[in-house]
């Protein structure tokens, strides 16, 4: 694989998805760099998560192409591309709640076969997220939603990914838990990894990517620096409005 | 008491053949969700092709010792059977995955048809005779029960077996991934698990545990037949949803469990009837304990756990 930083890892060109003759998704362009955090803000029905069940091979697409790393795999399964290190986090965590935390963990380094590797990387996942540690021999569907999530989180690291998405990780946790949860998205990035991140808190998603695109019908209608788009007129009053109100 | 304990030694051998049939079937439903009623005849076709391997062999190389020809008949039936099992699947169901349940469901009793009428054609409809390789005539009694050895290796390969499939399912990588698909078939695919692989790998298992099933039920019984897979599948399926179809733990103890009431209610069906029935009637009770369970209890015995989930 290249090593040139300036070619993006994750490249998506007139992507379409059509579900039961409806365009979910109508020819949209994406692109992440390695380390980068970007993330796809938008109200609901714009296509986020449609995107993204279509990137990591949950969803068929329609037409354009997915270029990850240099290969197009828009016709991978999904189990091929997260062998390629494409891991999606899905909308709602899609924990099993019939495993324990560990064994959860454990389906997250299913294709690994370096148990030394494994290991470390668990312990990783540990002092990030040391909550997922006292719940290790847990079932995972007793834990609360912002536990599960960081079992989530931490199953898709445990596949050492190059590029990991988010589908709306602040979904109904409490502020603190969010917090939490961003901290982390934050050392990942960090260390390398390309974060995609849909959210619909676009205040914080914004503030904390280095870049964003707005969805709206199927289609990209905006992009650029989180810090522009912050401070777009057009974006604050259709996607920010609440939170002016509340601040 | 003699009787007692008679009849619950006999209930286990009986029950500890439904339990390895109903593994299968409740294997495949917690997976898929299917009633794989083609699940008998796998029975059938395990115990004929090992019939026909131990005639061949026993004629090709006369005086082998009887073990070594039981043996050889469950080395080429098993893997006889995880085939079969692994192509009903590829062929019939997989490209009904998405189909209105009812379309699966029809293919498998097709496919029973099917096996049942190729066994025929194969075979023919006479009852063959099973060689008896392991003595089925009873010990000395012991407190006077009498026992023979085949009663005894069916019940000792029955529960390794059992304890073995637990094993795989709770501790193995496969066992782990078959869960995850079990539960989610989508994030299992995110977590790069191939469901399609796992899910065949669920059949070619379930396949290879009733080849056994039908080899010890036709050892026990020394007899096979075309159509030998039909009550027995039709009990383990009793057996299975008794247990809560899509438990593991739930199908064996609802094998032990049918069983045993089979057993007990033979031995006590005519005092009960007062005379009226005997105990060629005991199949009555089988579909009886299916009809108690879905009007009383559909989850079964150790039926879905709910309070885990979130």
């Amino acid at each position: 694989m290249p090593t040139d930083n300036t070619r993006p890892i994750l490249e998506v060109r007139k992507l379409q998805v059509a579900y039961g003759g409806i365009q979910a998704v109508k020819g949209i362009d994406l692109q992440l760099h390695k380390g980068e955090l970007v993330s796809l803000i938008g109200a609901n029905g714009a296509g986020k998560t449609t995107t993204l069940n279509t990137l990591a091979g949950v969803v068929p697409h329609a037409g354009g192409e997915i270029v990850y790393g240099g290969d197009e795999i828009g016709r991978l399964p999904s189990h091929l591309r997260l062998r390629r290190g494409l891991a999606l986090v899905p909308e709602g965590r899609g924990i099993f709640t019939r495993l324990t935390v560990q064994e959860n963990l454990m389906t997250g380094a299913y294709t690994r076969r370096d148990a030394d590797g494994v290991a470390a990387d668990m312990e990783k996942v540990f002092t990030l997220l040391p909550r997922v540690k006292e719940r290790l021999h847990q079932t995972a569907g007793t834990l609360s939603g912002g536990e599960q999530q960081m079992v989530a989180i931490g199953r898709a690291l445990l596949s050492r990914p190059q590029v990991l998405l988010l589908d709306e990780p602040s979904m109904g946790l409490a502020p603190l838990v969010v917090e939490k949860i961003f901290e982390v998205i934050h050392a990942i990035t960090r260390e390398g990894m390309a974060v995609l991140l849909v959210e619909q808190n676009a205040n914080l998603a914004l503030e904390v990517s280095e870049r964003a695109y707005v969805m709206d019908g199927g289609r990209v209608t905006l992009s650029g620096t989180g810090r522009e788009l912050l401070s777009d007129p057009k974006v604050r009053s259709a996607y920010l409005g609440e939170e002016l109100l509340a601040a | 008491m003699e009787t007692l304990l008679q009849q619950t030694l006999n209930g286990l051998v009986a029950g500890s053949i439904y339990a390895l049939v109903a593994l299968g079937y409740t294997m495949v439903y917690g997976i898929l969700g299917l009633i794989n009623f083609a699940h008998g005849e796998i029975v059938m076709v395990g115990a004929l092709v090992a019939l026909q391997t131990i005639l061949f062999l026993s004629s090709a190389v006369p005086g082998l010792p009887p073990l070594v020809l039981l043996l050889a008949g469950v080395v080429v039936a098993v893997p006889a059977c995880m085939a079969l099992g692994y192509l009903i699947e590829r062929i019939g169901y997989r490209r009904l995955r998405n189909a209105p349940r009812l379309a699966p469901l029809i293919t498998a009793i097709g496919v029973s048809f099917l096996l049942q009428t190729l066994a025929m054609i194969i075979w023919g409809r006479e009852f063959h005779v099973f060689p008896q390789l392991i003595d089925t005539a009873p010990m000395q009694p012991v407190a006077g029960v009498v026992v023979s050895p085949m009663q005894i290796f069916t019940i000792v390969v029955a529960f390794t077996l059992m304890g073995g499939l637990m094993l795989l399912v709770n501790k193995s990588r496969l066992g782990r991934a078959m869960r995850a698909t079990a539960e989610n078939h989508r994030v299992a695919g995110l977590m790069g698990i191939n469901a399609n692989g796992v899910i065949a790998a669920t059949f070619i298992i379930g396949s290879g545990l009733a080849a056994l099933a039908g080899v010890l039920f036709a050892s026990n019984y020394a007899i096979a037949h075309y159509s030998m897979g039909f009550t027995p599948g039709l009990k383990a399926f009793t057996a299975a949803v008794l247990g809560g179809i899509g438990n593991l733990p739930g199908a064996m103890v609802g094998g032990l469990v049918l069983g045993l009431v089979e057993s007990f209610g033979a031995g006590y069906i005519e005092h009960l009837s007062f005379g009226f029935l005997n105990s060629s009637y005991q199949d009555i009770f089988a579909f009886m304990i299916l009809g108690a369970v879905l009007i009383f209890r559909p989850s079964g015995l150790l039926g879905e756990r709910v309070a885990d989930r979130a």
